[in-house]
């Protein structure tokens, strides 16, 4: 099974691509006479893994796909917590036959040839009955019999193949949703077969009116159109129940003129059928109901396909803890953590609990929590949170609370408050159709008393043909075919809007706050400033890479790589400020200045000042002392992301205020404002999780204020703003609450937003403009008597068309 | 032409056949997911690729 490379030893070189994954194979890899190339081991493992299988037909379907670029990333877990008993309860269900189901989230899928290799699982693996994987969704539901396979061992398969899957935790939800839209396409079946058949009768009867129809035929076409709009009348419900709930909250929304619409097309059509004389609307009202409920549909299925892929990325963060019982180490699911328990957590992990060390000695980032960019040193003793992410090395923790009861878990409830207490928005096509309602039931008083003295059944027939040409369907379309237009391109940009409300609310500039730690900045810490000896560099580099600290890491990642000197002494200092190394004959002391100062002697004024301007720009100075005097500084920091400057010169241009909220040190915050220009009224460092939902409640009783930001300590401020925009690489509390959730990196995504919200709001506005358009020509036309029901039905759909063609042709994101 | 009452009474019928149908198709869960039944009909050589394993 060759792909691309046929290429012979003649032609060996870069140009020869990874057989796995398509990569450049490095020269020194290059086997002369093979027909197959890897550009690293983990690529030819994965590759003899599929073909092991009998999979080799996935290099077939996976085409030339950009994301062929990726190896498969495995992650080697042991999936252990799977098989545990609490984890069964939470997300394992039985299915017929005494087999177990479960759905299963998947990462990397993107392509035809995931679906195959997933489903063919069972095919592969005994006690697998069913793998069924949702593409759109990555969601695989997988049926298996507990008696002949265990689910972490099927959980390893699908790792080992590139897919590391993740227990999928809103099924419930998930469940109710999928039932509603189910009912929702019975009810639009119904209305269109209804539709349909009562406008064949319907061209039987106008058919009539010119060229004659027997009454016993009329009447008979009459009653089954009657018969067949009252089945359309279930389907109208839908409108119905939504016209109740906007009148008990005493707001008018579309579904009221809409409902009236309908009931007075329908009452009056009853009233004709059963007294033999004036016109039917059936035909209008049906297809008027069938229109909308389809608009209503393709909405709906948009925005939950946006809320779904944000909800898929909660079920991404870490689900287990590795528990410490009896001096063994497995792998548990949360939920069965309890106060008291001892979790071991490695460098690297995110901390499950709030507790205690109780042995070992780390650095931990607490940005997602705090804010803050600097790690923070514990040790023994020391009180950890939950969500906060251990860096350099292992420890073991005492849990104090787990779960809802940690700091992460308050702040939830705290965001859920928040989310209550917001004002709730009134659309822009509500508040035209709360005026739309009032003028047309005016209009058809109007028109009702004017042919009154020709006779009761002309006036009544007028003020009805009325009704059934104002009656809003092109209206009623406007917004949810713009807005499922508009979040369709969006997701596609790496946007993902949860509620079409949000584009409305995000349409006009107002103010944007934008968190620091994670969605200005990198995230985590770099090498930002050098001074002095350049040649120490690659000495420094050597040091550094045999400890492990976030420092220690940022140099390592900032210098350049050389040659390893073979001979390397180091040592760290005991308090964890600094290191000391032999390399190359020269002996180092790298850390802090005070650690620095203390074997070097007071520092030189220019070092002095280095190390000042250095504090001043919110880094962390870490001086180099070579043989005994210092020769180099470095500046450590949370870098501005590259793109981040110029997305925010871009807002302003728009016409936003940007002010920054942080939790990170107000130095830190200051310095990274000047940079941008944002001036110091609205900068706010040092904000815990409640003064960010201060601020923002505040700014938002003033008018629209935008939260951007990734963290937990974000999430209340996110729910309380006009509109929340998470950003990439957040927390899980903070996506749930946002909005809007970029999938990209940085705040750049944000000008697209904006620009496109407003775009969408245009064609709204656009859209309501035409179909007042005709209601108004075609009221007109209907007051004065013009014109009869069959040009008022023509009327009605024309005015849907150009909605429908304005909301799809239209650009917006 | 009274063979309308029998036509159409039948046509409604035929309507309610229709509807009752798809409602089970969608109750049954065909049209939750619109996307990977399109790919998946190019996995259809099951049987050769098992030779190919033996």
């Amino acid at each position: 099974m060759s792909t691309e490379t046929t290429a012979g030893p003649s032609e060996a070189g870069p140009d020869l691509s990874c057989s796995h994954c398509a990569l450049p194979v490095p020269a020194s890899l290059v086997e002369a006479d093979s027909d197959l190339q890897f550009c690293c081991h983990g690529c030819r493992a994965v590759y003899a893994m599929i073909h092991d299988q009998g999979l080799g037909r996935y290099y077939d379907l996976i085409g030339e796909d950009e994301e062929r670029g990726l190896p498969a990333r495995t992650t080697g877990r042991s999936y252990e917590e799977f098989d545990d008993p609490s984890f069964h309860e939470l997300y394992v269900r039985p299915a017929a036959g005494g087999l177990l189901a479960t759905d299963l989230y998947l990462e990397g899928v993107h392509c035809a040839a995931c679906v195959w290799l997933v489903e063919k699982v069972p095919v592969r693996m005994a006690g697998v009955a069913e793998a069924r994987l949702d593409m759109r969704q990555s969601m695989a539901r997988v049926v298996w019999d507990p008696a002949a396979v265990q689910l972490s061992t099927i959980a390893r398969f699908l790792d080992a193949l590139g897919y590391a899957p993740h227990p999928f935790r809103g099924v419930q939800a998930r469940e109710m949703r999928r039932r509603e839209d189910r009912r929702l396409l019975i009810k639009i079946a119904v209305a269109g077969a209804a539709a349909g058949n009562v406008m064949m009768l319907a061209a039987a009867l106008y058919g009539g009116m010119w060229h004659g129809i027997a009454d016993e035929f009329e009447t008979l076409f009459r009653w089954v159109s009657l018969v067949l709009a009252l089945a359309a009348m279930w389907s109208a419900s839908v409108f119905f129940r939504g016209a109740m709930g906007s009148l008990r909250a005493r707001a008018l929304h579309m579904d009221v003129p809409i409902t009236i619409g309908i009931v007075a097309g329908f009452g009056w059509g009853v009233w004709a059928t059963l007294s033999g004389q004036g016109e039917i609307y059936f035909d209008s009202v049906t297809a008027l109901i069938f229109l909308l409920l389809v608009g209503r549909y393709v909405q709906q299925r948009r925005q939950r396909s946006a809320a779904d892929a944000a909800e898929l990325l909660y079920s991404l963060s870490p689900s287990s803890a590795r528990l410490i019982d009896a001096g063994t180490v497995r792998t548990v699911p949360l939920e069965a953590l309890v106060p008291g328990m001892r979790v071991e957590v490695p460098a690297g992990d995110s901390i499950p609990v709030d507790g205690l060390v109780v042995a070992g000695r780390s650095d931990i980032d607490a940005s997602l929590l705090t804010g803050e960019s600097r790690p923070e040193h514990v040790g023994e003793g020391d009180g950890v949170h939950a969500g906060t992410l251990n860096l350099s090395s292992r420890i073991e923790v005492q849990v104090l609370a787990a779960g809802e009861n940690t700091r992460v878990g308050r702040l939830s409830r705290l965001v859920e408050e928040s989310a209550l207490r917001r004002a709730p928005v009134i659309r822009l096509a509500d508040r035209i159709s709360g005026v739309f309602v009032a003028v047309v039931l005016a209009l058809a008083l109007l028109t009702l008393l004017i042919w009154w003295r020709q006779g009761a059944g002309v006036a009544v027939d007028h003020a009805i043909a009325l009704l059934i040409v104002t009656c809003p369907c092109a209206l009623g379309l406007a917004t949810p075919l713009a807005v499922s237009a508009a979040i369709g391109r969006a997701g596609r940009e790496g946007i993902l809007i949860k509620g079409g409300d949000a584009l409305e609310r995000l349409s006009r500039p107002g103010r944007v706050l934008l968190d620091k730690t994670g969605t200005l900045t990198e995230g985590r810490m770099e090498l930002v400033r050098w001074w002095g000896d350049e040649s120490l560099k690659p000495l420094v580099r050597q040091v550094e890479s045999q400890v492990a600290h976030p420092v220690a890491s940022a140099l390592v990642r900032g210098l350049p790589e050389v040659e390893a000197e073979p001979e390397i002494e180091v040592e760290r200092s005991a308090d964890g400020s600094g290191v000391r190394g032999r390399v190359a004959g020269r002996d180092l002391n790298i850390g802090s200045p005070a650690h620095v100062e203390q074997l070097t002697g007071p520092l030189t004024e220019t070092v002095a000042g280095i190390v000042r301007g250095y504090a001043d720009e919110g880094l962390t100075p870490v001086l180099i002392a070579c043989d005994g005097s210092v020769a180099a500084a470095a500046g450590i920091g949370d870098p501005l992301r590259p793109g981040s400057a110029a997305a925010v010169d871009e807002l302003r241009e728009m016409g936003w205020h940007v002010g920054v909220l942080s939790g990170d040190h107000p130095g830190v915050v200051a310095a990274l404002a000047r940079r941008l220009d944002i001036p110091p009224e609205d900068r706010q460092g040092g904000a815990t999780p409640e003064e960010k939902l201060r601020v923002v409640e505040r700014a938002a009783a003033e008018g629209s204020v935008v939260m951007v930001g990734d963290g937990v300590n974000d999430a209340a401020a996110l729910s309380a703003a006009t509109v929340g925009v998470a950003v990439h690489g957040g927390a899980e509390a903070a996506m749930a609450v946002a909005d809007v959730f970029l999938t990209r990196e940085g705040i750049e995504p944000l000008g697209t937003l904006f620009l496109g919200a407003r775009r969408t709001m245009n064609v709204i506005r656009l859209n309501l403009i035409f179909s007042l358009l005709y209601n108004v020509i075609g009221a007109a036309l209907a007051v004065t008597g013009l014109i009869g029901p069959l040009v008022a039905a023509v009327l009605m759909p024309l005015s849907s068309l150009t909605v429908i063609t304005l909301s799809y042709r239209a650009r917006t994101f | 032409m009274s063979v309308i009452y029998i036509v159409l009474p039948l046509a409604l019928i035929f309507v309610i056949i229709a509807l009752v149908v798809f409602a089970r198709s969608v109750r049954s869960g065909q049209f939750d997911d619109l996307e990977t039944p399109s790919v998946r009909i190019l996995h259809d050589d099951e049987e050769a690729d098992r030779e190919d394993r033996s």
